[in-house]
């Protein structure tokens, strides 16, 4: 299979280090570069063994909440009358995210080999991979995987004659970007709507079908195995204390080489974007960049000189999110930017809750009249009003997600607003209809 | 309703995913399938698989409704989908749209009479760091020029 | 108790049981937090965001609906932030919402204009287009205006889970969401309006009284439902007399807010241009219009020379009078004509279940058991269409406390869905629960509603199968009407009394006798339609009528006295629990007079004393003779349910089993009435049928 982009020798390649190479995707391979080492590995060790070999690698979640995972599996109930079950997060739908298509197309075993992984560690004994549907093409890729993954005794009974039995299969979902947080995959994973849940209880104790699961995202299950074959400490000390590892950045917009690559948590994000990345687009200058994916505040030129990892972003007052690195250099209208994403959101809305349901319709109407040349002079500071007011108020954090990126853009490029609300000769008039 | 025998070796494989009772979680891959193969969700697809399902066409319907990529009308033989969002915007998505819209003479969510082509702007499609990036039907394509797209679209018969 | 948890709201102490919702906390203190999409009862949304709370140390506001009280739990429901967040989110709602409460028929009793006046601010930001889609009429009742929805998602769990009908649902996704019905454009469900009276909006609005009149204009009044036997309340709104809305909002009587369709919207039978309005006297073969005092004039000369020639009477009772008028009607049949020659349309064997019954206490089941009962066991009754509001405890039973229901009938019925175990067996019922026993037996306790196929010796086989499980059981025996139950137990019977005491002398003739016979020289119908599909005996009989409308009885009438309905009378009426409860009037027939007013004006004209005839009175009386019926007066006239009691002692009926034989009315028929409400006749699921 090949690669969308060249990799870059600057990369850390432990989770990537198949990306590119012949049947990469295949048992044979799999078996043939050090495979299923790290779930014979973990066949011998207790189930707190795999548990605290996954905390020490202070892996977070590479989904988006970037929750430790050695302590979400530790949540799941060790005595529980009900059958307990695996999700993978496969949606990817986060606006910048294209990394866990990579990480199935090319290296798909490894994830089932993490998950067989945390099953053990779990005690679990069926999983599904939700993919989004729009990865037609990997469903049936993943479907192929599987089957053979079944024939050689990768699953299924007795795996690899260890004893485990596990089942694995996809699911596929049908547009719906809610569908990534969590609680909605699950809904969907039941044939429902994909609206999120009430928590607690969290899925650790009531997930999939009301059992105790285990939901982590595509690149997180990836990791797994790498952290059982080199240890947890080796793999925490590529990283950053508390920030552990190499994680897959999807570096998009004004670059001369944009792409997916695998660097170690706490890499410059300057030194990735010129080094890696290849530098600006002709040569322009920065103006701006979303971290990971459209839901974090985005960092102006000013504030891109920081190590990416989880606790200095949360420092910047953004997120490493899911990785999706979007770059805008000095052209960029910040104004259609702030649209395009309220109009994602507005999109993307499930409709539960009110303030997300209301208030993304609300600023996609006005953000689209200021770009229509129909701003009022008081919208400018109604959208960071309304912003601030969804914020931590809706039902899941979506409502966030639409908030944090506008609030960011209210504040850092304000002029860019009040220069397009300036061009409008009827700006300063209390009302403003339009049809 | 009937279905080819590819179908509903199919769905018989994916009604044993789910425990025991809860064949319930087949619903959204049965439709996506389903509407492959008979085009739309239409509403004989609705009640057929809400029989199977054990469930009311009210809770098809419900989620028929959710899901952006199901449709209850029929689509064009080929759906061009030009992805809009911020990663591709910044590299010329929302041009390419405008080109698609001439060049096919539709709009967001349009079929041609012909039923040849339809075309929808579409959310993120996770191909950002290859953007633009367009699908055709479930076809990606990246890195799309107006000239690129232009071909692509001459190419599909 | 020591599971009570310590928390401070707003600076004030607060206990509540653990596990209370925080929500209901703060409400038993006094302290509201608004909210929409929260609903006592039903499952938790968390959607609307209005009742978000300050919690000392949570990051962020949290939803008082899904937040359990903790020990040592700070709130604040009035600090700054909180009150910012319900303007905003008054502020989001008001967006799409439609400013059309002048014509809103939910104007005045609208939770979002109440809201909004207490919480919101005084002037909208939003300058942007709304979202519009037009009104969607579902059913001849139903109607759904999206744009005034606020997506607070009661009335899909009322349909879902509290009917369990499902009958509505989500569609779309985001700001175009909207409520759907069962049958892509209209709904095919109970037609019971709970969605319309549950929406805290305008969005669903009822056929029945939309456009008629504003809330502030209408009058109240709390009386009982005159359909079928189940006894729930309802307040019905009237505007000049005339009764333009039912519901129960205000959550009075045994059924809390419930109501079906009958008790929402059939009061419509009442102001049909069919009523009779005056007398009507049989001239040269045809009836004619009369006045009251010609009326009565005729009636007692006939009754008198009846009386004096000691000739034959008949007299038939109603299933749907007060229990003052059925008492009074058996005591003057049998004081003034001396005849036993009463009866009624028997549809469930009461006297057998008493007289099984005698000596034990406390084995008579109530509505309330109904939600309350550790298990239930359904024998020979489709509830959800024939006992409307006792199907819904029940269900609201499984839904609360997952209690197991047994179900033995001949055919499918709603509980089947959530029931432990669902047996098909019809007149072998009892071979049915037989096989149950060792399941029955498991149980703490249980409660059994069975229909009219249990009667007789196979009702003693089943209290004895009863008392062989070695747990309390309790029983309630399923009869039609609104006061089929009291027609029993005011002696309306011609072998049993008032209170089932053998009558004195001999027995009279039943039902089918009376008609059969064709020695009677007076045959008097009291609100029943014995003739809808048999003819009368005796040719020479003169048959007295009264009745609300011209009824096949009516027609062989020769004369007929306009009675007014049970929505226009005081008195009591017993459900078929055996609970009373009291009617009060609400409208007004012109020309129509109450049975009990005309019983007491013939009385009058015949020079006999039947005591002081008013409602208040006769109850007294019934008090003092009926057995059971020693209940506690306050309860009834605050007009709460008083549950009657056992009969102590045997009761000495000679039960023909073929005599009681329900009509098997669904949820859209109510015997004769049926054909005067114009809802029922137009719900498209009307009449439907049992057992599918
Ligand atoms: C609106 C929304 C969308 C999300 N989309 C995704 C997604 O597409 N993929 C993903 O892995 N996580 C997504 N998440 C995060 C998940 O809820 C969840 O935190 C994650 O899958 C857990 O896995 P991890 O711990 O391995 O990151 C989303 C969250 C929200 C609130
Ligand atoms: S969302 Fe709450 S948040 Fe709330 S009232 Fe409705 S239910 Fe509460
Ligand atoms: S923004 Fe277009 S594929 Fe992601």
């Amino acid at each position: 299979m090949k690669l969308y982009n060249e990799p870059s020798p600057l990369e850390t390649r432990v989770i990537s280090k198949r990306f590119g190479t012949q049947n990469s995707w295949r048992v044979d391979t799999y078996l043939a570069t050090g495979g299923m080492q790290a779930f014979k590995k973990a066949c011998e060790m207790t189930q707190d063994q795999i548990i605290d070999e996954v905390k020490a690698s202070s892996l977070r979640g590479r989904g988006g909440a970037g929750f430790p995972t050695g302590m979400k599996w530790s949540f799941v109930p060790r005595q529980s009358e009900l059958p307990k079950y695996i999700v993978v997060n496969a949606d990817e739908s986060e606006p910048g995210t294209c990394k866990d298509r990579l990480l199935m197309e090319h290296d798909p075993i490894q994830m089932v080999e993490g998950i067989l992984i945390a099953a053990k560690a779990v005690g679990a004994s069926k999983g599904w991979v939700y993919i989004r549907g729009e990865y037609r093409y990997l469903i049936d890729h993943m479907d192929a995987v599987l089957k053979e993954c079944y024939e050689r005794n990768l699953l299924g009974k007795n795996i690899l004659g260890t004893g485990f039995d596990f089942d694995l299969y996809t699911q596929t979902g049908a547009g719906a970007y809610e569908c990534g947080e969590e609680s909605a995959l699950l809904e969907s994973l039941e044939g429902k709507r994909g609206v999120p849940r009430i928590r607690p209880p969290f899925p650790a104790v009531s997930g999939a079908f009301q059992c105790p699961t285990v939901l982590n995202n595509v690149e997180t299950f990836s990791t797994v195995p790498a952290i059982l074959n080199g240890g947890g400490k080796w793999y925490a000390d590529l990283g950053t204390p508390r920030n552990g590892g190499t994680r897959l950045v999807c570096l998009a917009g004004h670059v001369n080489k944009p792409g997916v690559y695998e660097v170690p948590l706490g890499m410059n994000m300057m030194y990735f974007l010129n080094e890696i990345g290849g530098g600006m687009l002709g040569g322009r200058k920065l103006k701006a960049i979303i971290p990971g994916g459209s839901s974090c505040p985005i960092l102006s030129a000013e504030e891109c000189d920081v190590a990416m990892d989880y606790d200095t972003m949360a420092k910047a007052g953004t997120m490493l999110g899911s990785g999706g690195m979007m770059v805008m250099d000095e052209t960029t209208d910040m104004v259609k930017v702030a649209l395009r994403i309220m109009r994602f959101y507005n999109h993307e809305s499930c409709g539960w809750c009110i303030p997300c349901r209301e208030g993304t319709t609300w600023l996609r109407k006005m953000l689209a009249r200021i770009v229509d040349g129909n701003g009022a002079a008081r919208d400018v500071d109604l959208i960071g009003d309304l912003a601030q007011s969804m914020l931590g108020r809706t039902f899941c954090p979506l409502g966030d997600a639409a908030a944090l990126p506008t609030i960011s853009l209210i504040k850092k490029w304000r002029p860019e607003f009040e220069a397009y609300v300036a061009k409008n000769p009827f700006a300063s008039t209390e009302l403003v209809q339009v049809a | 309703m009937t279905f080819s025998p590819q179908l509903e070796a199919r769905f018989a494989e994916l009604l044993t995913h789910y425990p025991e009772g809860r064949q319930r979680g087949a619903l959204i891959p049965m439709l996506m399938y389903a509407q492959d193969e008979v085009g739309a969700v239409t509403q004989e697809l609705m009640e057929e698989l809400a029989k199977r399902l054990g469930i009311t066409t009210l809770q098809v319907d419900e989620v028929t409704g959710y899901y952006s990529m199901l449709h209850k009308k029929p689509q064009g033989k080929y759906h061009v989908q030009v992805c809009t969002n911020v990663a591709c915007m910044l590299r010329g998505g929302a041009e390419l749209y405008d080109h698609a819209c001439k060049k096919l003479n539709l709009g967001h969510k349009q079929t041609a009479a012909d039923g040849k082509f339809s075309l929808e702007e579409v959310e993120c499609i996770g191909a950002c760091s290859w953007a633009p990036a367009i699908q055709v039907n479930y076809d990606f394509h990246h890195e799309v020029t107006t000239g690129k797209l232009d071909e692509i679209l001459e190419g599909l018969k | 108790m020591s599971n009570l948890v310590k928390l401070t709201i707003n600076d004030t102490p607060v206990e509540a049981p653990a596990g209370t919702l925080l929500i209901d906390a703060a409400k038993t203190a006094g302290i509201e937090i608004p909210a929409f999409c929260y609903y006592e009862g039903m499952s938790l949304q968390a959607a609307c965001r209005m009742c978000l709370v300050e919690i000392e140390k949570a990051p962020k506001l949290m939803a008082a609906c899904v937040v359990p009280v903790a020990e040592g739990m700070v709130v604040r429901t009035e600090s700054e932030a909180v009150v910012k967040a319900r303007k905003t989110t008054l502020e989001f709602l008001l967006t799409n919402h439609p400013l059309d409460c002048p014509v809103c028929d939910k104007g005045g009793e609208c939770e979002l204009q109440d809201m909004v006046f207490k919480y919101g601010a005084g002037e909208s930001r939003f300058t942007e287009v709304k979202h519009h889609v037009p009104e969607k009429q579902w059913s001849p009742v139903v109607f759904y205006d999206g744009p005034r929805c606020i997506l607070c998602y009661r009335c899909v769990r009322v349909c879902n889970e509290g009917m369990g009908v499902g009958a509505l649902g989500v569609v779309n996704r985001g700001v175009v969401s909207e409520i759907a019905p069962s049958h892509g454009d209209h709904l095919e469900c109970d037609e019971c309006g709970s969605c319309i009276d549950i929406c805290p909006v305008g969005a669903l609005t009822s056929g029945a009284y939309r456009y008629k009149t504003r809330p502030w204009e209408m009058e109240h009044t709390g009386t009982i439902c005159t359909h079928c036997s189940d006894g729930c309340k309802t307040t019905l709104g009237t505007r000049n007399g005339e009764i333009v809305r039912g519901n129960n909002r205000d959550r009075s009587g045994v059924n809390g807010e419930f109501l079906c369709v009958k008790g929402r919207y059939a009061f419509d039978f009442n102001h049909h241009p069919e009523r009779l309005q005056a007398p009507l006297l049989r001239v040269d073969g045809k009836l004619e219009e009369v006045s009251w005092s010609r009326a009565l004039q005729v009636l007692v000369e006939k009754f008198k020379a009846v009386r004096d020639a000691k000739g034959n009477v008949g007299v038939i009772g109603s299933t749907r009078t007060s229990n003052e008028e059925a008492f009074l009607l058996q005591k003057f049949a049998r004081t003034v004509f001396g005849t036993n020659n009463i009866d009624h349309h028997r549809s469930g064997d009461v006297a057998t279940l008493l007289d099984a019954l005698s000596g034990k206490t406390g084995a008579l089941g109530t509505s309330a058991d109904c939600y309350t009962s550790k298990a239930v066991l359904i024998i020979g009754a489709d509830l959800s269409q024939q006992h409307p509001f006792l199907a819904n405890q029940i269900r609201a039973n499984v839904r609360h406390q997952k209690t197991p229901v047994y179900v033995v009938t001949p055919g499918a019925v709603r509980e089947d869905k959530t029931a432990k175990k669902a047996v098909r067996a019809g007149e072998d019922w009892l071979a049915a629960v037989e096989n149950l026993k060792s399941s029955l037996a498991s149980e703490k306790e249980l409660l059994v509603v069975f229909g009219d196929a249990v009667k007789g010796e196979g009702l003693r086989k089943l209290v004895a199968l009863g008392d062989s499980l070695g747990i309390p059981v309790k029983y309630i025996a399923l009869v039609d009407y609104a006061n089929s139950r009291g027609a029993m137990d005011m002696g309306l019977l011609p072998d049993l009394g008032p209170g089932y005491h053998a009558v004195e002398g001999k027995a009279g003739l039943t039902l089918p006798q009376m008609l059969a016979a064709t020695d009677l020289d007076l045959v008097w119908v009291v609100g029943a339609n014995p003739l809808k599909n048999a003819s009368l005996g005796s040719s020479k009989a003169f048959v007295v009528v009264q009745d609300l409308f011209r009824t096949e009885t009516a027609e062989r009438a020769d004369l007929v006295l306009p009675a007014a309905s049970a929505y226009e009378k005081n008195g009591t009426v017993t459900n078929t629990c055996g609970e009373v409860q009291r009617l009060m009037k609400a409208a007004d027939t012109v020309g129509a007079k109450t049975d009990l007013a005309m019983f007491g004006l013939i009385a009058r004209g015949l020079g006999v004393n039947l005591g002081k005839v008013d409602a208040d009175n006769v109850f007294a009386e019934i008090q003092k003779t009926v057995r059971g019926y020693n209940v506690p007066l306050p309860v009834i006239v605050t007009g709460g349910a008083a549950q009657t009691q056992a009969v102590n002692g045997r009761v000495p009926s000679n039960v023909l089993p073929e005599l009681i034989r329900s009509a098997g009315d669904t949820l859209f028929t109510t015997g004769t009435l049926t054909k005067y409400s114009k809802v029922l006749n137009e719900v498209m699921e009307g009449p439907g049928g049992l057992y599918r």
